[in-house]
């Protein structure tokens, strides 16, 4: 942990700065969103400043600027994930959740027929389950789950089993709410040998591990800028190349086609097939900014200290709060990251969350989006903590002192 | 009292820890459930009618110290009450949780004829200032509302 400068981290975040209730904000929701450093925040500013105009149209100079920061954004995504085919690779969407929507209404419309199967896991967000769901009303697919273990990680016994009838399985590379880290290498192995193929929720393992795709041997990709340090507004996806030309269409409009007439119309050629009217542009240009300053930090670097900083707080929580907080996921940090999901004895998360509030220490209380995963662990919810690459050993120490108080108040 | 203080009264920890009215009614009783989408708290209220009076309300379910005090105020409120007065006192809820607090000045209570027509559930009027929580105190109510109406139909 000692070669990470997590405080010069968040000396470049303006955030940083802010008090809450009377304390200095303890920033602990990196899950839902993460906090945005200058630099990322003054890319978007410079593109507002002194390069906006729409994107792909113009043949004047700012239009030409804008084009450029645009397609250089792709080029960004095409290296921070190592996308074999380089930009052409990266379709842009609005957020991970329309990414999972794409698709499922583009490749899966196209790929999956009645009794086709897709193998999700009980660990999943409802963005990567809802529109599966979708496609078994409109198309009559059918959905299947990994079970998730006693251990907090999927159970992978029965995997064999479930694999028939499988054409793609779509699992996150780590969860959202147990913190668990999957092994996307071996699931891949396994999709492949059966003739299936692999998508993976990369927008809880993309902002904290690094990620690689020609080594993981996946299908597809699907993150959030929000979550490593962008923007909102941005999400991506990545798709090998010739399964990105074979797929339909997803929204019609502008900026979608090579060609209208009054008799129909050719989609382009490329990513832009998939990105219809305009795109977040300045989003893209703090999204660049974003992959930049990671890859500064590098990505290794940033899991090896969340993963101490995770190690730390387990170890504390066991300590000082002796079996009044059960921790729901591995209580090591053997492939897992920093998310600690906390069900703490008499107090609901929401109570949990409202009094941490009143220390200035931000933590997200609810289903977190999980609710197969929450009735599987027999909770309704969780107060859930989650760490960045700004997080540092003071943010634990202020949210043990304020658990102490939600315990102690309604004991 | 801070806003904090406020939420958090004396005595919505006490229904809280103690809350009134726990419990199932058997047929002929009414039975409504609840839920909140946004975090997964679920009410059952189990409501006894006849002869257009309330005679008994049992709740069950799980939530946060503020929905399990607000549903146990709410029993409270309306056991034993004829219709006509259950219903006003929803409405009086209702009102309650839209109040503008701005208009009784940061950390003022409201005015003194305001609280006396609510009795205890005054207790809740500091919701109010958390947006995010109105949901809570209101799933109680919101089911009731939705049993008496099916009820009615």
């Amino acid at each position: 942990m000692t070669s990470f400068n997590a405080q010069r981290v968040r000396g470049d975040i303006p955030l940083m700065d802010r008090v809450i209730n009377g304390h200095p904000i303890t920033y602990l929701d990196s899950g839902a969103s993460s906090l945005t450093p200058r630099t990322v925040i003054e890319a978007m500013d410079r593109y507002y400043q002194n390069h906006h105009a729409n994107v792909h149209r113009g043949v004047y100079q700012t239009a030409n600027e804008a084009t450029a920061i645009y397609e250089g954004a792709r080029e960004s995504a095409a290296g921070f994930v190592n996308a074999p085919g380089g930009s052409q690779e990266i379709v842009f969407t609005k957020n991970a959740t329309e990414a999972f929507n794409l698709l499922a209404r583009s490749w899966g419309v196209a790929n999956l027929g009645a009794g086709d199967v897709v193998l999700l896991s009980e660990m999943e967000h409802h963005a990567n389950i809802v529109p599966w769901f979708q496609l078994r009303e409109s198309h009559g697919i059918e959905v299947r789950f990994i079970p998730v273990g006693d251990d907090f990680r999927l159970d992978l016994s029965g995997l064999e089993g479930l694999m028939r009838g499988v054409k793609l399985v779509s699992v996150t590379g780590m969860s959202n709410v147990l913190g668990t880290i999957n092994p996307i290498r071996e699931l891949a192995n396994t999709a492949h040998a059966h003739g299936a193929l692999i998508a993976v929720d990369g927008a809880q393992s993309v902002p904290h591990l690094p990620t690689d795709v020609v080594a993981l041997d996946v299908d597809f990709l699907a993150f959030s800028a929000h979550k490593m340090l962008g923007p909102t507004g941005l999400g991506i996806l990545w798709a090998r190349e010739e399964l990105l030309r074979a797929m339909p269409p997803f929204l019609g409009g502008g900026g979608m086609i090579s060609d209208v007439s009054v008799t129909g119309f050719t989609p382009a050629r490329g990513p832009s097939k998939f990105e219809a009217g305009t795109p977040p542009i300045a989003e893209t240009a703090g999204f660049a900014a974003a992959v930049r300053y990671l890859e500064g930090l590098g990505m290794s670097n940033i899991a090896a200290y969340e993963s101490g900083l995770c190690a730390d707080a387990l170890t504390r929580l066991a300590l000082e709060f002796e079996g009044r907080v059960r921790v729901i996921g591995p209580a090591d940090t053997f492939e897992r990251g920093g998310v600690i999901s906390l069900d703490v004895e008499g107090v609901h998360p929401h109570d949990v969350a409202q009094v941490l509030d009143q220390f200035g220490v931000c933590v997200r209380p609810g289903h977190h989006c999980a609710k197969p995963l929450m009735k599987r662990f027999g909770v309704a919810a969780t107060a859930r903590v989650s760490y960045g690459p700004y997080s540092t050993l003071a943010d634990t120490d202020a949210l043990l002192e304020a658990l102490a108080h939600a315990v102690k108040m309604f004991a | 009292m801070s806003n904090f203080d406020d939420l958090y009264r004396e005595i919505i920890l006490d229904h809280y820890r103690s809350p009134r009215n726990r419990g199932e009614l058997a047929p002929p009783a009414h039975r409504t459930e609840g839920f909140n989408p946004l975090c997964g708290d679920e009410i059952v209220v189990h409501v006894l009618v006849e002869n257009g009076v309330l005679t008994d309300i049992k709740l069950t379910g799980q939530g946060c110290s503020i929905s399990q005090a607000s549903s146990s105020l709410m029993s409270a409120a309306v056991k034993g009450r004829p219709l006509a007065e259950v219903h006003q006192r929803i409405a009086t809820f209702k009102e309650l949780m839209t109040a503008d607090p701005t208009l009784h000045g940061e950390g003022e209570a409201p005015a003194d004829a305001d609280l006396r027509r609510l009795g205890e559930l005054a207790a809740l009027t500091g919701v109010v200032k958390f947006p995010v929580r109105i949901k809570c105190a209101s799933l109680a109510w919101n089911t009731l509302d939705q049993a008496l109406e099916e009820l009615s139909d």
